[in-house]
């Protein structure tokens, strides 16, 4: 739900990295969105085109790489894909809470020219 | 502004160091239009992608860095005022400007309260706890649906903190946005009133999630509501399986001698130097 203040940090982020590159325009954000990190993938595109205005990244690309959630079974010693915190093992069937990924808020490259 | 939530851009605060702060990911400019042969100073032995086009610069950074720096300096600055800090979250009506006033009434010359109150508009939240006598400092955040550290700080500034044991802040009521903000506080408190429907904490898993005390308020009005108490505290245990949780009524105070003394235990664990204990 807070989306534009996210995509206003990546976009914030991506124009300092470009001008410490000396670089004119940012050409494509690349952010990793975990399936648990309460952001909407299509607010956040919204949130994009209107943050990016007036700024070297107008016009460039977006993209939302989605992170699958896993959680840790300690039983298992493994990883399993999951939708919510608190998992059940579809191996051993035990709950698990220790998510592994999925939270993920990340700016992952920006392309500059 | 977001037009969705009523989200804001977030306010002025400038905080972001070097982008290059570790010998690699950095990238050069090449002025083609200047003639000049290409001499870099390169400090690094390691490679550079010299290609003419676009250059794609390697970050892997949270977009939630910022808050996250400021919210930790918020920490280390409450702790070594010995201050516990609660972040006091719900959905809008769940009782927690009720439940905060009881809490600093009936602390009163056990422990001192302050407060900080996030509403996006009105200070009626305020008026309400200082008629009580307990010192507020209000942020009306207008448009933003959450507050976030740098807030708290700018309101910490404005509260005379050395009189004080315990700061709550009263987050804006909204069980999503406020989640991903850590405020630095010791304790994230979410309240569920028994009016709302045992099922909150399977929509709102993030916030539940992140919570380390949950409080069901208003339990006066349980069999009122129809309030399936087992399937409450079964979805709060889904949503939250270390959450500490209580029962209450700050109307009637039936139930608020646990939290109270909670409290208590919490404040002299934070007093004491011990690290607060999560739950």
């Amino acid at each position: 739900m807070h989306e534009v203040s996210i995509m206003a940090e990546a976009v914030r982020m991506a124009v300092e990295t470009a001008n410490a590159a000396k670089a004119s325009r940012v050409v494509k954000l690349h952010l990793r969105v975990g399936t648990l990190s309460a952001v909407v993938p299509e607010a956040m595109e919204f949130a994009f085109d209107v943050v990016c205005r007036d700024t070297i990244a107008e016009g460039a690309t977006l993209e939302l790489e989605s992170v699958p959630a896993a959680c840790w079974c300690a039983e298992c010693q493994a990883e399993f894909e999951c939708d919510s915190f608190i998992s059940e093992c579809p191996r051993c069937h035990n709950l698990s809470g220790e998510l592994r990924r999925g939270r993920e808020l990340e700016i992952a490259s920006v392309e500059v020219s | 502004m977001c037009k969705e939530c009523g989200c804001g851009l977030g306010g002025d605060v400038k905080v972001g160091g070097p982008v290059e702060d570790h010998g690699h990911d950095h990238v050069h400019h090449h002025d083609h239009d200047s003639g000049q042969h290409h001499e870099h100073e390169h400090e690094h032995g390691h490679g550079h992608d010299h290609g003419h086009g676009p250059q794609t610069v390697t970050l892997q950074r949270s977009l939630m860095e910022k808050n996250d720096r400021l919210a930790e300096r918020n920490r280390g600055f409450f702790r070594a005022k010995k201050l516990l800090v609660l972040n006091v979250v719900s959905s809008p009506g769940s009782g927690k400007t009720t439940f905060i006033r009881e809490t600093a009434t009936k602390l009163a010359g056990r422990l001192r309260l302050g407060v900080i109150v996030g509403d996006l508009a009105t200070d009626n939240d305020a008026a309400r706890l200082r008629t009580a006598g307990i010192p507020v400092v209000q942020i009306t955040t207008g448009t933003v649906c959450h507050l976030d550290a740098d807030m708290v700080a700018k309101a910490a500034e404005q509260m005379d903190l050395d009189q004080l044991d315990v700061l709550v802040i009263e987050n804006v009521g909204n069980l999503v946005c406020p989640a991903d903000y850590d405020l630095g506080e010791d304790l994230r408190v979410v309240l569920l009133s028994v009016t709302e429907g045992e099922d909150k904490p399977l929509k709102y898993p993030p916030m539940f999630h992140s919570a380390h005390v949950a409080v069901v308020t208003k339990s006066d009005m349980a069999s009122a509501a129809g309030f399936d108490r087992n399937l409450a505290l079964a979805n709060l245990g889904r949503a939250s399986h270390h959450a500490r949780i209580f029962e209450l009524s700050a109307k009637t105070g039936e139930g608020m001698k646990a939290w109270l003394d909670f409290l208590a235990e919490q404040q002299a664990a934070v007093k004491s130097g011990r690290k607060s204990t999560k739950h």
